[in-house]
């Protein structure tokens, strides 16, 4: 099974309380960046499909990473090689050139250049929480979806049995390759991918693997591919543009009142809520 | 991670990956259980497989199973284990420093085929005997022999403070030759071997979580090709450690850091005084500032030491300079942030004790503060005071 996995580097959420805004605008000076989670469980789900978890340098398919961004993004697009993808892929943009839509739509040449049988992604990136790509990506190449992948079948490799969470239970679907999944946080449990490689009581670690130093060695000689936006798509506008940020309003001191009736008084003139 | 002068834009891409992926190593599997671990007394064994199949034993040598890292790529490794703790780091220490590189430097062919894929993998763990119950910073006084026995060694001695001795497989033990004014020399010795005793050194306040014995070497008969046979004098033992003090000196800033990340974070949450965080008095921000240029210049010590070593210019004098400084300040931002964090300092609910604790032993083992003070006093008037 071919696997193409688009990955996204954001500041790291540990940085909440860093954060400054100026004139409007974040202020990134300072903050770490890191994959986005939701994407390194895609790359971990995607390298449990196309392996034999007894042994996993013998890769059984191919996943081929991608990532939107300048320069910065290629320690993240290396690291999913050490940890096994194949090749990578680095479309050259900067943030604020870039929205939802422009990426489906990029991804969708990509897509059509490289024929993946799946495309696996993240439900969202914990930035913009904006949860649009992969949606968007699957309708603008007529192929079946599921979201929010809790765990992850593949019946031969021609179709998955994909689980996902709902009020209540679990929703299973089944979706026939070539499809666009997104994946969840559970899907990294040692049981969430079931691959057909694999024996199928095979208990993974928890969470996503970390790379052998020698493969991050190694990784510097797999393929890696820079491109433009504009080799992608002939029109690069964005559908939607951020206006200002802002932090949320600095919690103010309360007041003491001394008796109930002054409470009453105040909930009514000044809170005004009775 | 404190890195005020953004030092990361002088590592490598893969020097970086290398960083993290060992970071998140360290958050994933060390920090949740290193605390019971440091508390029990206990070394967690059930780590090793994880840390060999990252490659992180003996990862700056090349070949042999081995990862190859770069100096620099070898040191923040070091680094991002040490925030986890100084044990599991002096783990990896001893068996990276002291025991794969003097097989990988010293070692015959037949004894690097044999030992270091098996060390690196984990199966096979080493442990270094140096330093004796009588001979700590003098370790060229040391009593153990070994004889000449026609188609054998036969070793006698005791060797103390040795890491890893009640895990390891095969003890690299240095000894005289033919009588206590012979020449030095390494023998790889199986801990199996009749006459070959290990016992653990008990009522450790310090490197808790890491295991550390007594070698009693008792009429130990190992064959004649156990000796390493391209190093003869104290050269072997003090390359040895030439090598793991350079990986002491970067994993002290990843205890730094821990240390730092924790203080802060508790100052700004901890209110004292008109509903202020203590991170708003200056007396608490005269620490983080101090803090934040003794790590800075940590950072920018080692680096520069990296490049020297990568250069092939490096001098165990400049070793001993970065070694002392940086464990210096490590311990004295560990207290400093015991300090900040008040009561709650104490307690194994934060890091900042069990680091601190751990320094104290980091401060002293591989060539004391003050052994460190006189060798770079010697470097600078000729006159070796401890002779």
């Amino acid at each position: 099974m071919k696997i193409l996995v688009p990955l996204k580097q954001v500041a790291d959420p540990d940085n909440a309380n860093k954060i400054k805004v100026t004139a409007g605008k974040i202020d990134t000076t300072g903050l770490a960046f890191k994959p986005n989670p939701f994407d390194e469980y895609a790359v971990e789900t995607a390298l449990r499909l196309t392996e034999n978890a007894a042994n996993t340098k013998a890769r059984l398919g191919e996943v081929v990473v991608v990532a939107f961004g300048t320069k910065d993004v290629d320690v993240m697009l290396r690291g999913a090689l050490a940890t096994g993808a194949d090749r990578a892929i680095r479309v050259d943009a900067t943030d604020d050139a870039l929205d939802g839509d422009l990426v489906a739509r990029a991804l969708k040449a990509i897509v059509e250049k490289e024929a993946p049988d799946l495309v696996l992604l993240g439900k969202q990136q914990v930035e913009g929480d904006s949860n649009q790509v992969g949606q968007l990506l699957a309708e603008y190449l007529g192929w079946p979806q599921a979201t929010f992948a809790g765990s992850i079948k593949s019946e031969a490799d021609k179709a998955l049995v994909v689980s996902r969470e709902v009020d209540g239970g679990t929703l299973n679907l089944k979706v026939t390759l070539p499809a666009v999944v997104s994946v969840d946080l559970r899907i990294v449990n040692p049981h969430g991918v079931k691959s057909m490689h694999t024996a199928a009581a095979h208990a993974y670690p928890e969470g996503v693997r970390f790379a052998a130093l020698m493969a991050i060695m190694a990784a510097k000689k797999k393929p890696f591919a820079e491109m433009k936006i504009t080799d992608l798509v002939s029109d690069a506008s964005l559908k939607v543009t951020y206006g200002s940020a802002e932090l949320p309003p600095a919690r103010k001191a309360g007041i003491k009142v001394k008796t109930v009736a002054e409470l009453v008084e105040k909930l009514k003139t000044e809170a005004k809520v009775l | 991670m404190p890195d005020f002068l953004n030092v990361s834009r002088h590592l490598s891409p893969e020097e970086r990956s290398v960083r993290d992926n060992v970071r998140a190593f360290v958050d994933a599997r060390v920090l949740p259980i290193i605390g019971d671990h440091f508390e029990r007394g206990t070394f967690p064994t059930e780590l090793v497989k994880e840390i060999a199949d990252i490659g992180l034993l003996g990862c700056n040598l090349a070949g042999y199973g081995c990862a190859g890292l770069s100096e620099a790529g070898y040191g923040v490794a070091m680094q991002e284990l040490e925030r986890g703790d100084s044990g599991i780091r002096s783990f990896a220490s001893v068996q990276g420093s002291l025991v794969m590189y003097p097989i990988h430097a010293f070692g015959s062919e037949e004894q690097k085929t044999r030992y270091l894929p098996e060390m690196a993998k984990g199966n096979i763990i080493g442990c270094f005997g140096l330093t004796e119950p009588d001979y700590g910073s003098n370790p060229s006084g040391m009593r153990t022999v070994a004889i000449d026995d026609g188609d054998s060694w036969v070793l006698n001695g005791t060797k103390r403070w040795i890491t890893n001795g009640n895990l390891a497989q095969v003890a690299l033990v240095w000894a005289k030759v033919g009588g206590i004014d012979g020449d030095v020399r390494g023998f790889l010795v199986p801990t199996d071997t009749r006459g070959f005793e290990a016992r653990l050194i008990h009522k450790k306040m310090s490197l808790r979580a890491s295991v550390t014995s007594e070698l009693i070497l008792e009429d130990v008969r190992i064959p004649k090709d156990a000796i390493l046979p391209n190093v003869r004098g104290m050269k072997g033992p003090l390359s040895c450690l030439t090598s793991a003090r350079f990986g002491i000196s970067w994993g002290v800033i990843g205890a730094m850091e821990a240390c730092f990340e924790c203080a802060v974070d508790y100052a700004k949450h901890r209110v004292q005084f008109a509903g202020k965080p203590i991170a708003s008095h200056q007396l608490v921000q005269a620490k983080f500032a101090e803090m934040l240029t003794q790590i800075t210049h940590a950072q920018l010590l080692v680096l520069e030491v990296t490049r020297v070593k990568e250069e092939g210019q490096l001098l165990p004098a400049h070793v001993s300079m970065v070694k002392r400084s940086n464990v210096r300040s490590a311990l004295e931002i560990a207290r400093m942030c015991r300090d900040i964090l008040g009561g709650n300092g104490i307690t194994l609910e934060y890091p900042v004790m069990r680091h601190l604790c751990n320094l104290e032993t980091v401060y002293t083992y591989e060539g004391t503060h003050d052994i460190h003070t006189l060798i770079l006093g010697q470097h600078v008037t000729g006159i070796a005071a401890y002779e």
